[in-house]
């Protein structure tokens, strides 16, 4: 069985370690707060101007000045702090953040992301995501493998405009845990009853051994 | 001098000029200045280009200014919540450069650091480094982007005293200390303006050499995806 979008983010909560700073993108990877081990010291960062991100607020909490990088509101924690923007790409640009987990319509076998444009189609723009993919110090995406059409996500060479360049370390489909190694694509790992063959069927990417 | 003024009406008086170029502080409707903004639609000035990581929301924050067809030109990183900001951008009636979050407040803190230019790892390989200058420090490629300067810049704060020293809210901080920067004339609306040493001294987050006007005006601070969980 592949995994679901809450098994793919339980999966990746295994990519956080103790005491990580950890910016994660919108969709699926926000699900991944959901499964950060009790024992484990995370701290969230929002680029809006935040670190120590909390749980959305209860109707009481509500608070127009506390939001996330989605607009959303959301609450405090001890540990928070506040800053400028230009302070919180000085902390994604500077290589201070350990991981970001991103959302991708795409990588390539060379770790090219591309996750924000489709020609033709209204550009919203690329908010933090450019800045996140060169700064982060590892990046992990959490896609499906397969786009809508059933076409491979995981491609020799993206066809959508790029957010980066080389910047992605390693994909988390519904089928599987790939890291992008020399040569292409290596396989970490595969969700239950996922064979190597329907990989090999699923995926434009050279898949390396 | 007297930096304190009325009202945003006021306090606008003789800067504004058709084709200037504002820099406006706030992500999404959270720390915008909100009543400078009314006061600007209500002035007519056109041909802005206008520096803001968003361009607002139909009928609020910048949104107000597309109703009249006032902005030229938008230096954002996300536009996706204003209707009719898609609707004049699809017409040719309004350019927008895409600028990423971070090269964009950056290039503000440049402008108004009084850096013409830096290099940055973001955006090489792609769109957005197309065109540029690219250069390579110690194996690695990064594109030159320029520093961003306005002929005002217009930030909302919590609290302001009479001298300009502003103190900002949580995330209503955001892209305000960078416009305030980056503004050749910086105006600041602030929720609670207060006499020269009440504000702690140690927690100005912006000096008042910056700002060289500042009022007291009511925000309505709306917000835009009102998450909660139970309680």
């Amino acid at each position: 069985m592949p995994w679901d979008r809450n098994q793919m983010a339980e999966r990746a909560a295994l990519e956080l370690e103790d005491g990580f700073y950890v910016n994660l993108g919108i969709g699926i990877p926000t699900l991944v707060s959901n499964y950060v081990p009790e024992d484990y010291d995370i701290t969230l960062q929002s680029e809006n101007g935040m670190l120590g991100m909390g749980a959305f607020p209860t109707e009481d909490e509500i608070d127009p000045d506390l939001i996330n990088a989605g607009k959303q509101t959301v609450t405090e924690l001890e540990r928070t702090s506040y800053f400028s923007s230009s302070q919180s790409f000085a902390m994604i640009r500077g290589g201070h953040i350990n991981l970001s987990i991103l959302g991708a319509m795409e990588v390539s076998e060379t770790g090219d992301l591309a996750n924000w444009m489709i020609p033709g189609r209204l550009v919203k723009g690329m908010g933090g995501a450019m800045d996140l993919v060169a700064g982060v110090q590892r990046i992990v995406v959490i896609m499906d493998h397969a786009n809508k059409a059933g076409e491979s996500k995981l491609l020799k060479k993206c066809s959508l405009p790029l957010t980066g360049q080389g910047v992605v370390d390693r994909v988390i489909t519904n089928l599987g845990v790939f890291d992008i190694v020399e040569g292409g694509l290596r396989v970490v790992e595969l969700a239950p009853e996922v064979t190597m063959d329907e990989v090999h069927e699923k995926t434009e990417a050279a898949i390396v051994t | 001098m007297k930096k304190v003024y009325s009202a945003a009406k006021s306090a606008l008086d003789g800067l504004l000029f058709d084709g200037m170029t504002i820099a406006a502080g706030g992500f999404g409707l959270c720390g915008i200045p909100e009543n400078l903004i009314q006061s600007i639609k209500e002035s007519g000035v056109k041909n802005l280009t206008i520096a803001s990581n968003n361009a607002g929301v139909d009928g609020f924050g910048l949104g107000l200014l597309l109703q009249d067809m006032q902005v030229k030109k938008m230096i954002s990183s996300y536009v996706g919540e204003n209707d009719l900001f898609m609707q004049q951008y699809l017409a040719g009636d309004l350019e927008i450069e895409f600028n990423p979050q971070g090269t964009l407040a950056e290039r503000l803190r440049a402008g108004g650091a009084g850096i013409p230019g830096f290099y940055t790892a973001t955006g090489v390989g792609t769109k957005i480094a197309e065109g540029k200058e690219l250069k390579e420090f110690d194996g690695k490629t990064y594109v030159l982007e320029r520093g961003l300067k306005a002929d005002l810049a217009i930030v909302k704060a919590w609290k302001g005293d009479e001298q300009g020293n502003l103190t900002y809210r949580k995330t209503a901080m955001n892209f305000n200390p960078e416009c305030a920067t980056a503004g050749t004339v910086t105006v600041a609306e602030v929720e609670e303006l207060v006499p020269v040493g009440a504000l702690d001294k140690m927690s100005i987050h912006t000096p008042g050499v910056y700002v060289q006007r500042i009022f007291e005006g009511k925000h309505e601070k709306r917000i835009e995806q009102r998450t909660t969980r139970a309680a």
